[in-house]
């Protein structure tokens, strides 16, 4: 059976490139991309929350 | 599940003023995850604050909201508290805020033990204005206005708020996420005046200064310092040298204000 992949919105809008949520997710699935954060790896989301949770900018939502 | 912060937030609010990785929005997430589990009502709800990037957070939130005069806060609160006893009151602010200039309306709170809850976001300097060392600044420590180091005492935010009485005293971080809104629902369920201290980061006018090269650092920093109160009872005073104590570090019960001052309308009536 296929994993399901889980969604993660970043509005870029209120996205300021802190680097939080690419410093602590723990399998590395985000990166910046200039100023603001971006999904480099889906596949490997554990779905922790640990981005959406940390982000100060309310600006990263993930969707299991 | 991604959680829902919309629904507590003032529509069009969003972004806010904070700089890139400053622990306020942090703060204000868990306080919003906090209110939810309580399941506080908004028209039943006052989120009171005085002057300070801090302070900027009522606005953003959908309650009712009181941004006031520079440190004070407490004042203001107090006069909600005893015009409508039944709502929760809860104070937000900065460590400039609340122990500089607000310093006597927060401890003289601690001291009546009114039933409200003060959430004090210590990032240990005057953010909005530029940098100015605060009383939490650490010793030794960079300011604009302590160039060549703070030669100052910083206060332990905690043990003020106990020695002046407040009957429930907790700390968190801006790197415990998870932590802090669990420290602020128990906070609110405590009856009397409950504090709850989260050590934050103004990257902005104190990283910058004080040898922090990014916001992660400063986070690091934070997780690093940490000692849960039960963990450190198991530590040498070797092992807590430099280290801050996290969790519920005070609760006790004691008569509250606004019972108390009911007590007297009833006298006065007789
Ligand atoms: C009576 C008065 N004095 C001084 C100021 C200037 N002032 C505005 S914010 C602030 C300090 C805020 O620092 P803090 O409470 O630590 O909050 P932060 O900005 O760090 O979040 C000061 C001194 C003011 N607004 N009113
Ligand atoms: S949910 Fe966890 S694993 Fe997935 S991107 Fe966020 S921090 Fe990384
Ligand atoms: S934590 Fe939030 S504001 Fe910071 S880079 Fe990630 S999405 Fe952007
Ligand atoms: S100046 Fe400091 S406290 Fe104020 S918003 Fe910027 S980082 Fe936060």
């Amino acid at each position: 059976m296929e994993k399901k992949l889980p969604t993660i919105e970043i509005i870029e809008k209120y996205c300021k490139g802190c680097h939080i949520c690419v410093e602590f997710c723990p399998t590395k699935v985000l990166e910046m991309k200039g100023f603001v954060a971006s999904v480099k790896n889906l596949e490997a989301c554990i779905k922790c929350m640990q981005c959406e949770l940390r982000c100060p900018d309310f600006a990263i939502k993930v969707t299991a | 599940m991604s959680f829902d912060y919309d629904k507590y937030i003032r529509p069009g609010k969003l972004p806010h003023i904070w700089c890139p990785g400053c622990g306020h929005g942090i703060v204000m997430k868990g306080l919003i995850r906090a209110i939810d589990t309580l399941g506080l009502e908004k028209n039943n709800t006052a989120i009171v604050s005085g002057i300070g990037c801090a302070s900027r957070l009522p606005g953003y939130l959908d309650f009712c909201t009181l941004h006031t005069a520079h440190g004070r806060a407490a004042a203001f609160a107090t006069g909600v508290k005893m015009a409508k006893p039944e709502m929760n009151v809860i104070l937000v602010g900065g460590d400039g805020d609340g122990t500089a200039i607000g310093g006597n309306h927060f401890i003289h709170a601690c001291r009546r033990n009114i039933d409200m809850t003060y959430i004090i976001m210590n990032n240990n300097i005057y953010g909005m204005t530029g940098g100015q060392f605060s009383p939490c600044t650490p010793t030794g420590a960079k300011a604009s206005t302590t160039v060549y180091g703070n030669p100052d005492p910083a206060f332990d935010v905690a043990k003020l708020a106990i020695g002046a009485g407040a009957t429930f005293v907790a700390r968190g971080t801006a790197y415990h996420a998870t932590q802090i809104d669990k420290l602020i629902v128990e906070a609110v369920q405590h009856k009397g005046f409950s504090v709850v201290e989260i050590l934050d980061d103004c990257p902005t006018t104190y990283g910058r200064r004080n040898k922090f090269k990014s916001v992660i650092e400063m986070m690091n920093r934070l997780k690093d310092v940490a000692v849960p109160v039960k963990a450190a009872e198991k530590m040498t005073a070797e092992q807590l040298e430099g280290k801050i104590l996290t969790g519920v570090l005070y609760k006790e019960e004691r008569p509250n204000y606004t019972d108390e001052y009911a007590k007297v309308i009833e006298r006065a009536k007789k």
